[in-house]
């Protein structure tokens, strides 16, 4: 089954994302920081990433750039959380390489139809 | 010892919901009996601790795997005349309920008996005068077997008088 | 599927007040000098969390707030906005404000809406700069495919070429088109005029384009949501099938649909916000919880070690024996310690919530004092943290309202305007020693010695010294100050916070150099479980006293034995003389012999006062368990609890500020100072 990145420093997010995406039978790996997140990914390959912007460390903004530098990362699809519907934060995103976002405050059902969309 | 297990696996299927199980056991020739789903368990007698200040018929506490739990003597409680422990003399273990909870204690009885299933068509109440058990202690009495026992109220029994739980705890 | 929200808001609600914490802290360090623009970010972050977890568990009371306090850090961040004294004040409040949401969110209770509205009105004006009027913030909830605008038509014609490095977001063509079946009949043709022979082929750019017919009742923003994360990336056109003009170029996104007012709640009652401190989990040093396993595990291997011995076991196998029941006792040591050292937290948890108290209340007074902590890992255990937050509170209170002066006061007194008031936490043996100390005007010793003689607590003639006089200020109704503020000088203060003190074990002091300061000094037992004892044999009965409470033990000399009429027996120890007491005469119990040359006298103190009891023999010293005897029985006079003995009896443990009690109400006159603490009857 496919597996997931969610990085978010919030605990409850992460909680509440995890468990819908698990119960749609998706595998899912935490990361509370884009750092953390980073080092996660160096070592393994996931189908999809779902990070926050907003967050201590390393953002998701820089997260984003680093991933795609990662060989094995080139093309994996990354969607942002974004609360901010103001447009240079995903502009922000797309020129960092993201492939899309979801705005936050979302339901669950939203973003598992979104995952849907991108993995198929 | 084990009566309260190897009857609990037993009267399953003998329970109905307008049917009650007792504990019975003796206590001065009169036999007496206490809900069964109250009983925690039954130990045999042990010596106590005893409790400075308090009144007669508490004997002390004892340890129950860890936890201090008061011991009555039932005897004296109903003012009945002291009896040494002997052989059969047991403490039984229950659960009484208050307010704020619950707390375990133990009574000494001379000697446990059975456990009894009762409907309510079968439980009496209590006459109101002639016991020397205070009638507010009373549920009621029941018959089985041409053997009439006496069932206690043991939350009104122990948490009256100077077993009242305090109402402020510091 | 339906997802139950409720189950995160838990955790919710606790990262949001631990947000709001670090909001807190983090403004008043930013008070401090320049804003460093990590502190700043850490604000913006808290605000931004508590929004977006506030929208996704549905509590839209608090997006409309949080929403203009997000706003207005971002600016701030951003340097479009100046960070003034006046814009921290006026965060520090919108954080009370939340906190106070948050706390009603979570119990159920009402919000009270008008300081809400309030402190959002402020934040606005901030926000906006003055002379602005506040817009109503903007739509929060960007719904996904906004309804239809233009008119339905019968089809597009859709032109998508995609730019060469647009497979590098990670978008794919296919899923564009799959997403674009689900709204009509598609075909498709590419384009492939672009691709370049294999060799020269780079397998990450893209080189093709299509053509697209999209047939169905689909509207023009159907079309474009589909190509939204693409816009940009690609050049897009749409032509509508059924209308004879074609329009070209990138059509705008889709506009946010103007989200429905959030619901305002109608609170209208005042409730003062209650920050609990008492929850019933706690978190533990993951390093603590390792040390357990291993301590375990190697109690595992004893016992695997002891069964062994038991099985076939002969006499020659005892010192095996021996050494594994050691072992045994060291493990046993060993996870008892780890055990008590999870519930050990540092005391800063206790201690956090005197920065912002320190700001806000020396802003009250006027008076500008500076808070310095150290100390604040020290830990101890957390039911002995929680019950220590008051008692401070009240010695910090006092110490900024009646322990420093005005400015102007001080530096008439040559002193910095600048009061300091520094919180001191380390551990002395086995206990944890606090100390609160400020460099006020101390205590006014002739003024507590005059107030002390007007309630007749000390004679006209007697001068009693230094410290006992300070102490008196712990007397009950006992207070020097002439105004009673609303802070503290009610006098009601300092023998609660004493007796607080005392029902943790633990003991208060105080010292004044006149002029310059006070300093109190807390000493509390690390853990309320856990207690040194001494056990004593009185009568057939084993009794624990707490080591900390025996002065020391003496073989009774009969000579030294003075009964007065009326009073209960002295004993004449030294210069001093001691009531003596039998545990027997108290506890109603029989004691052995009467009080012979061969009887103890144990000599304990409670609070100031000496007591000598007689025991029968001295036996072990040994760290016992505190049981209640409350859990199942009640509270008894003269008791603190009980304990289990290695041999499973039950041993009670005296309470010698009971028995004192006791012994007073028994002989009916007081002992020591004449004002003795009114005792409660045996019960």
């Amino acid at each position: 089954m496919a597996s997931i990145l969610a990085v978010d420093d919030s605990a409850s997010m992460r909680q509440m994302v995890t468990f819908t995406l698990q119960g749609a039978g998706y595998e899912v790996v935490e990361a509370q920081d884009g750092e953390q997140a980073l080092g996660i990914a160096q070592s393994t390959k996931v189908n999809l990433v779902l990070t926050d912007v907003n967050m201590p460390k390393m953002d998701g903004i820089a997260l984003i750039g680093a991933l795609r530098a990662l060989p094995h990362y080139k093309f994996t699809p990354i969607l942002m959380l974004t609360t901010e519907s103001a447009p240079e934060k995903k502009h922000e995103g797309k020129a960092a390489g993201a492939t899309g976002w979801i705005v936050k405050p979302f339901n669950p059902d939203q973003l598992l139809a979104t995952i849907k969309k991108v993995l198929g | 010892m084990d009566i309260v297990q190897a009857l609990a696996t037993d009267t399953a299927s003998v329970l109905t919901s307008d049917a009650r199980q007792y504990l019975t056991f003796l206590l001065a020739d009169a036999e007496y009996g206490v809900d069964i789903l109250r009983v925690q368990e039954i130990k045999g007698w042990e010596t106590v601790t005893a409790l400075p200040n308090t009144p007669e018929y508490v004997q002390g506490v004892m340890n129950l795997r860890g936890a201090i739990v008061p011991v009555i003597d039932l005897r004296q409680r109903f003012r009945m005349e002291r009896l040494a422990p002997g052989p059969t003399t047991a403490v039984v273990v229950l659960k009484v309920v208050h307010d704020h909870g619950s707390r375990i204690m133990g009574v000494v009885v001379d000697a446990v008996s059975d456990v009894h299933n009762v409907t309510d068509v079968e439980l009496r109440a209590a006459p109101e005068c002639g016991s020397t058990v205070s009638s507010a202690c009373v549920q009621g009495l029941a018959t089985v077997n041409g053997q009439m026992f006496i069932i206690l109220d043991i939350d009104q029994l122990f948490n009256t008088g100077e077993l009242a739980v305090a109402t402020s705890h510091t | 599927m339906a997802i139950d929200m409720t189950q995160f808001r838990q955790v919710f609600f606790e990262e949001s007040l631990e947000g709001l914490d670090a909001m807190e802290s983090s403004l008043l360090q930013l008070e401090e000098g320049t804003p460093a623009e990590e502190t700043i970010n850490t604000i913006f972050r808290a605000a931004h969390s508590i929004k977006g977890g506030g929208g996704t568990f549905g509590f839209q009371e608090l997006t409309s707030f949080t929403h203009v306090l997000e706003s207005l850090l971002d600016e701030m961040r951003s340097g479009r906005c100046l960070v003034t004294q006046e814009a921290i004040s006026l965060l520090l409040q919108a954080v009370d404000v939340l906190r106070g949401m948050l706390v009603a969110l979570q119990a159920g209770t009402v919000l009270d809406q008008p300081r809400v509205t309030e402190i959002q009105t402020q934040l606005e004006a901030l926000w906006h700069g003055p002379g602005a009027i506040a817009p109503h913030p903007p739509a929060v909830l960007e719904t996904a495919g906004a309804p239809a605008l233009s008119p339905v038509l019968g089809g597009w014609h859709i032109a998508f070429h995609p730019c060469p490095t647009m497979l590098q977001t990670g978008n794919d063509p296919v899923r564009l088109f799959r997403e674009l079946e689900t709204l009509g009949t598609l075909t498709v043709r590419v384009d492939m005029t672009r691709l370049p022979a294999l060799a020269d082929l780079d397998p990450e750019i893209c080189y093709l384009a299509w053509e697209l017919t999209l047939h169905g009742a689909v509207c023009r923003e159907q079309v474009s949501a589909v190509f939204e994360w693409v816009e940009g990336d690609c050049a897009l056109s749409l032509t509508p099938l059924a209308a004879p003009q074609s329009s070209g170029g990138v059509p705008s996104p889709p506009s946010p649909e103007p989200a429905t007012g959030v619901e305002q709640c109608t609170g209208v009652e005042r409730r003062q916000p209650t920050v609990t401190t008492d929850t019933n989990s706690i978190r533990v040093n993951i390093a603590k919880i390792d040390a357990l396993i291993n301590t375990v595990g190697e109690l595992v291997i004893t016992q695997a070690m002891l069964s062994q011995l038991r099985d076939g076991f002969d006499m020659r196998h005892l010192d095996k024996l021996r050494d594994g029941l050691d072992q045994l006792e060291r493990n046993t040591r060993e996870l008892q310690e780890s055990i008590m050292s999870i519930r050990m937290l540092p005391i800063s948890f206790a201690l956090n919530r005197f920065p912002r108290l320190v700001h806000d209340l020396g802003q009250q007074l006027g008076k500008t004092v500076q808070l310095t902590i150290s100390g604040e890992e020290t830990e101890l255990d957390k039911t002995v943290m929680e019950k220590i937050g008051d008692p401070l509170l009240h010695l910090v209170r006092n110490a900024l309202d009646h322990g420093i002066e005005p400015p102007v006061r001080r530096r008439e007194a040559g002193k910095p305007a600048l009061g300091c008031l520094h919180l001191h936490a380390y551990h002395q043996g086995g206990a944890i020693v606090i100390e609160v100390s400020d460099d006020g005007a101390g205590l006014n010793r002739d003024k507590i010695l005059r107030k002390a003689r007007e309630q007749g607590l000390v004679g006209e003639d007697e001068t009693p010294p230094d410290d006992q006089v300070y102490a008196l200020i712990f007397q009950a109704g006992f207070s020097t100050a002439e105004t009673i503020s609303e802070i503290s000088g009610r006098g009601v203060g300092m023998d609660v916070v004493r007796r607080n003190i005392k029902d943790l074990g633990g003991t208060i002091d105080v010292f004044s150099a006149g002029g310059s300061g006070t300093i109190f000094t807390i000493r509390l037992p690390l853990t309320l479980a856990i207690l040194d004892g001494q056990l004593v044999r009185v009568g057939g009965e084993i009794y624990i006293i707490p080591l900390v409470a025996i002065i020391e033990s003496v073989q009774i000399d009969t000579t030294l034995i003075h009964t007065v009429a009326g009073q209960s027996p002295l004993y004449k120890l030294r210069d001093d003389y001691i009531p003596i007491v039998r545990l027997g005469d108290l506890f109603c119990i029989q004691q052995d012999g009467g009080t012979g040359s061969e009887n103890l006298l144990m000599v304990v103190e409670s609070a100031g006062q000496k007591l000598g009891l007689i025991v029968d023999a001295l036996l072990d010293q040994q760290q016992v368990v505190i049981k209640s005897l409350e859990t199942n029985f009640r509270r008894i006079e003269g008791l603190s609890g009980a304990s289990i003995l290695g041999d499973g009896t039950v041993a009670l443990i005296l309470d010698i500020a009971g028995l004192l009690r006791l012994a007073q109400y028994r002989a009916g006159t007081s002992i020591g100072l004449q004002r003795a603490e009114t005792g409660r009857q045996a019960a």
